[in-house]
Order: structure tokens, then sequence, then C-alpha cells
């Protein structure tokens, strides 16, 4: 703790123009590599840009912005919640079923007569309730994440079908359904944007600038030692997957309103995309490295490149293999690097024992 | 050197002291699966004998099939602490492949059908297997970009063409449909390797070492066990199986859309671990895992049939699986409580 103290002092007091080498020990490698992932998203971002507007002349339009903030809103803000799980090292397979079976409540409650305002918050509440669960088996009985947002996926959707075996044909309220499909008036921000935006300011602040927030890479880091630290991990994992459950229903309320119905398999295998994003946007898959900012360009990248190449008429398929690959590279990039390391030593240390690898890949 | 060394004994295993009470609860495991079937194939029968039809049985074994296919290659993989997203995908486009080939070169011999499925899954898992080992990237990372990328790679290929039944020999079709003593053939041929799936997992040394680098990878590369190979391998097989269970798809269903395979990943992992395969590796057969599929696919029919409503099938296999983790999870506490009293120092499991 007082090296990296005194560490971090050297540039200041070594004189008016710090070297870089001063610099580079005063910031731990894992700040780094992330921030180097950023710039990497930041070109991308640019790049995905260029193509846009090389593609079309009226790219650059308000219009193109409202479609590609239209498509993405509800991945986006499940993304949120999504990143903070990560973080501490879980995963929540369940957010897209979640999504259904909220705006399936939703329909089914207005189907019948309720009012807007309740069945809205029943979803709301359906959302609690299947985030505590998820929360309660992975915090309280240790089970692993993996497996039981896959069991409550297949549960959340099943119980979307029983209670609501046809899709929803009742038009809801045109005062709200607009909101689905309109921006706000005076711009061209759909309303999902401007409830992620919202969200992504809160989990940015949450997240990097307080003591609970960075307590989630922590605990990603360690768990262990995150617990001895006096960080109450149990409860932070549980508090994380009902947060989920609650902005997943949120999401699926926006869902429904945009596709002026609620189905049953509404965002059927979203939660790949949702993770996908996640990942890209340099979140590890093992906790406790990845930022707001990253996750943010990700789902821009993404929104950005889908509109893109609709505009430019490329299939649907081009873009299963673009998102594909760029998951990828998010993966291999970093890797890279430590990957010709591992063939170089390899090569020089024949004939001594070789050191031991670093874990190989404890997934999931 | 690694003559010298002793076998190590993951946690799980059959074979060594420790693991002898393990493995009786291991084996209740898949005696409990196998008790589960029965009941709701009884209790289904009460409530319409139809079910017990030998036309109903049928359908039953032919419908688990395909994922239960899958589940071998997955428990493999999942056994070293990796995952396999990718199989969906890659039934797809194998099916999608074999179709192409009998509907462009009549003629193909039925054999060389399978040979083409296998092969496209192998690529598939040869490139899962090498990214993962060589870069040292998460493999759920790793195969759901693979999952993607193959889904749009199929896309490409199939561009709207529906493979028809009309383009498949019907010699290849009657793998789906002909029986043998009442037992469709193609359940027979999931049943062989799985059998010897299971036999090779159970006594062969390579496949030993799956259930150590799922136990311990560190431990694993220090006791001498060429793990990145034995990972790889791992991803192979998953990859040629999934190609294989593209070929059946192609002789059961006998027509091929972009939609082959779509949603098959999560089906397969929740029946591996309703088959008591632990998500984190080192534990669990691949007997547990098929048996978990029939289960799986047992409930769905048993539902459809009693009238209740296929809609509660998602649910039900839901809450299922959920009562499965669970189920372990107090299973795996008791052993290991009764481990610390009752060998005392010798917990090094």
């Amino acid at each position: 703790m007082s090296e990296t103290a005194v560490h971090a002092e050297t540039p200041r007091d070594s004189g008016p123009a710090p070297t870089y080498e001063g610099v580079d020990t005063a910031r731990p490698p894992r700040w780094r590599l992330a921030l180097r992932w950023e710039t990497a998203l930041v070109a991308i971002l640019l790049l995905t840009l260029l193509i846009g507007s090389n593609g079309s002349a009226r790219f650059f339009t308000g219009t193109t912005f409202f479609f590609a903030g239209l498509n993405i809103g509800e991945i986006a803000i499940m993304a949120l919640p999504l990143l903070m799980i990560v973080l501490i090292g879980e995963i929540d397979l369940s957010v897209a079923a979640m999504l259904a079976l909220s705006g399936a409540v939703m329909g089914v409650l207005w189907q019948s007569g309720t009012s807007f305002g309740v069945a809205v918050a029943a979803a709301l509440v359906t959302g609690l309730v299947g985030g505590a669960l998820n929360g309660y088996l992975i915090a309280y009985l240790g089970l692993p994440s993996i497996a039981v947002t896959i069991g409550s996926l297949t549960l959340f959707r099943g119980i979307a079908q029983i209670i609501l075996p046809n899709p929803t044909t009742t038009p809801f309220p045109t005062e709200v359904a607009t909101l689905g499909v309109l921006p706000i008036p005076g711009t061209q921000v759909p309303y999902s944007i401007a409830v992620f935006t919202v969200l992504a300011v809160a989990t940015a602040t949450f997240v990097h600038a307080t003591p609970s927030g960075r307590s989630l890479y922590a605990i990603g880091l360690q768990p262990e030692a995150a617990e001895f630290a006096g960080i109450r991990v149990t409860r932070v994992r549980f508090e994380l997957f009902v947060l989920s459950g609650l902005v997943c229903s949120l999401a699926g309320v926006l869902f429904a309103l945009k596709n002026s119905s609620a189905s049953y398999s509404a965002g059927f295998g979203l939660e790949l995309t949702v993770v996908a994003v996640v990942l890209f946007g340099g979140v590890s898959i093992f906790g406790g490295r990845g930022t707001v900012a990253g996750v943010v360009l990700s789902l821009a990248i993404v929104a950005v490149l889908q509109q893109a190449l609709t505009q430019q008429q490329v299939q649907a398929e081009v873009q299963n293999i673009v998102t594909g690959g760029l998951l990828l590279a998010s993966v291999l990039v970093p890797n890279a690097a430590a990957a010709g390391r591992r063939v170089r030593t390899a090569l020089r240390g024949r004939g001594r024992p070789a050191p031991p690898p670093p874990t190989p890949a404890p997934t999931p | 050197m690694t003559a010298t060394l002793p076998r190590p004994t993951p946690a799980g295993s059959t074979r060594t002291p420790v693991g002898a009470r393990l493995g009786g609860l291991l084996r209740a495991r898949e005696t409990g699966i196998a008790l589960l079937i029965v009941v709701v194939f009884v209790a289904a029968t009460v409530k319409n004998d139809a079910f017990a039809s030998a036309n109903s049985i049928q359908q039953l074994l032919l419908g688990a099939s395909l994922i239960a296919l899958l589940t071998v290659g997955q428990t493999m993989v999942i056994v070293t602490r990796n995952v396999d997203l990718s199989v969906g995908s890659v039934v797809g486009i194998s099916a999608y492949v074999v179709g192409m080939t009998f509907r462009d070169h009549p003629g193909t011999p039925i054999l060389l059908g399978f040979v083409v499925g296998i092969a496209v899954g192998a690529f598939f898992g040869a490139v899962n297997g090498a990214v993962v080992t060589l870069f040292r990237v998460p493999s759920l990372v790793v195969t759901l970009a693979g999952l993607y990328v193959i889904r749009g790679l199929d896309g490409l290929l199939v561009d709207g063409v529906i493979i028809n039944p009309q383009s498949i020999p019907r010699g290849f079709q009657r793998i789906g449909f002909e029986t043998v003593l009442g037992v469709p053939v193609l359940f027979l041929l999931v049943l062989v390797v799985v059998l010897v799936a299971a036999y090779a997992m159970r006594s062969f040394r390579s496949a030993r070492d799956l259930y150590a680098i799922g136990s311990n990878p560190d431990a694993a590369e220090l006791a001498g066990i060429p793990t990145q190979k034995r990972v790889f391998t791992a991803f192979l097989v998953s990859g040629s199986l999934a190609g294989l269970t593209g070929a059946l798809f192609v002789a059961l269903f006998a027509q091929v859309d972009v939609t082959a395979g779509r949603g098959y990943e999560f089906l397969v992992v929740a029946a591996v671990v309703v088959g008591g395969v632990a998500i984190f590796g080192g534990s669990g057969t691949v007997i547990g895992a098929a048996l978990a599929a029939v289960l799986l696919n047992t409930i769905d029919q048993a539902l459809v049939s009693s009238r209740i409503s296929g809609f509660w099938t998602d649910a039900i296999a839901g809450a299922l699986l959920l009562a499965a983790i669970a189920f372990d999870r107090s299973l795996s506490l008791r052993i290991a409580r009764k481990l610390r009293t009752q060998e005392g120092a010798h917990r090094d499991v």
C-alpha cells in the first residue's frame, strides 16, 4: 500500500517535467490495458462512422441517430446492470427472458382491464422478484450464476408463455404507446436512449466514483480478499441480481411499448447480444476489469454498425459475422502480445523447465 | 519424468479410494435421473395410455437423440472448466452443408454425408480449440463469438434457399425413421456414441486428464498433463459431434433452413447441468448428461400428451434445472462435510 503511494508521488517529486517512465510505474498495468482498449474502441467507432457516411450521403442525419438508438435502446439498458454483474465475476443470462416476462405481465394485466400504471408497476415488481430469485440462489446458496441463469431464462420465458400464450392485441394507451416509437419532442432522442443515458450516468458515477462501486472490482478480482476487507460480498451479489431484474423489466416495458404488443418470445436470444456487447466493451469475463465508458462505446459501435450495414443493405448474416469478429478481436488483441511472448519464451526456453503458464481460462 | 509422477486424482474420480464413495453418489445421480424418467413416464401413461404406445416411445427417443448426442461433446468440454456455446450454430451449418452436398451431387454415398457433417463440425471445433488454447482466452467469449460468426456464415450459405426432402436420398432419410426391433436406428447410433464416450471418459488416461484439468488447471499442468492439447481435443470432439448431429438433423427432419440448431446451446448446457456435470469442471459423466437430455424430452412430451399444455414445458424445465443445481450443491456440501469428518488430515480433495 505504502509502496504504491511512494510510486505515485515520485513523478511529482522528481521535478517539473515527469518522465513517462514515472507515470507508467504510478499506474497499475491493468488500468493501462483498459485505457488502450477504450482507445481502440474510439478508433473503431470512428471507423464505423466513416463506413456509414461513405455508404450513404444521408448517414449523418437525426433519423439515422434515432433509429440506431431505437434499435439498441433496450439492449443498452440491460447492458448496464450486466456490466456490474460481470465486474464481480458473475453472469446473468436471464436478462432477455426477464424482458419478455415483464412485458407479458404488463400485457396480460393491461388486456384484462387493469389500469396502465398498475400494469407497469406489476411488471417492475416481476423484475424485482425474478432478480431476487436469481440473487438468492447465487448469493445465498452459492450456486454458479451461469447455471442458475440458464435455468431462470428457461423458467422466466416459460412463465411468460403460460400467462401469455398469444401476443397481446389490445393497443396500449396512445399517450404512452408513442413513447416507444417517437423521439422526445424537439429532438431525435428515443425515450429508451434517454432512460439509458440517465442510467448510464448513474452507473458510471456509482461504479467509478463511489467506494461501494469500486468494491465491485475488489470482489471480481478476489472475492475472499474482498470479504476480509470488510466488503459484504454476498449482499452485493444479491443486490446486483435484484437490480438486474428490475432494470431488465423496465427494458421489457419499453420493448412492449416499442412493439405495441407483448409477447413471450420478445427479445428471443437477446441475452447473448447483451453479453457480447458488454464483453466487447472490454469487461473481463473473469471480473475485476472494465469500465462504463467501454460498454457505452461498444453499444455505440454496435448501433452505428447495425445502422450503417442496414442502410447499405448488407445482409443480417454479415452483421452477425462482424459482431462475432469484433467480440473475438476484443479478447484476442489484448492477449496477442502475451501469446507472442509465450511463444518466444517457449522457443528460447527450450531445454530448461518451462515456467508455469498463467491459469488456463477458468471459464465460465 | 512423467512416468514417476503419481497419477492425478481429480475430485469426482471413480477410480480413487476417496472417490469410491463419491463414485457411489455419482452413480446414484444417474439412477436418480433414470428413476425420474420412469416416474414421469408412468405418470404420463396413467394420464393418457397412448403415451406408452410404441410410436410414442419412438418419438420420445428420437426427440432426445440430437440433444443427447450434443451433451457428449459438451460434457467433455465443461469437465475441463470450459464451455462450448457454438454447438447450435455448428449443427446448423453442418446440417446445411450435408443437405447441400446431397442436393448438388445427387448420388453421393450416404456414408459420405456423415463424413461431410463431421468434417465441417471438426473444422469449427478445431478453430474454437485453437483460439482458446493458443491465445489462452476464455472459451465462453470465444465460442459466443463463434456462435455469431458461424450463424452468419450459415446465413450466407443458406441465402434463403431451403433444402427440401426431395434433395435428400431416401436411404439417408431412412436413418431418421427406420427402426430395429422397434428401436429407432438414429437412437441406437447415438446410444453407441454415448456408451463409447462413457467408457472412454471412465477408463482412458487422456480422458481422465480432462477431469484433472477441470479440478485444478495449474496442478494438472504441474503434474505433466498436456493441458492445452487435451482442451483442444475436447473442443475438437465437441465440434465433430456437433457436425455429426447436423448430419443426423438432416436424416431426421429431411429439411434444413437457417434456423436449424438455433437455441440448441442452452438446451445442451441445461441437460449437461441437470445430468450432474459441474459447470466449473472436474466432475460429471456422459451417461448422466445424456440421461438428463432424455429426461427433459420425456417431460416435454409428457406435458404435451397429458394436454396440460405445451406452454408449461419451458417453465417446468427451468424449475427442474434450478432444483437440480440446488440439489447438487447440497449434495456436494454434504460430501465435503463427510470427507472432513472421516478423512481427518487427508482431506486433500
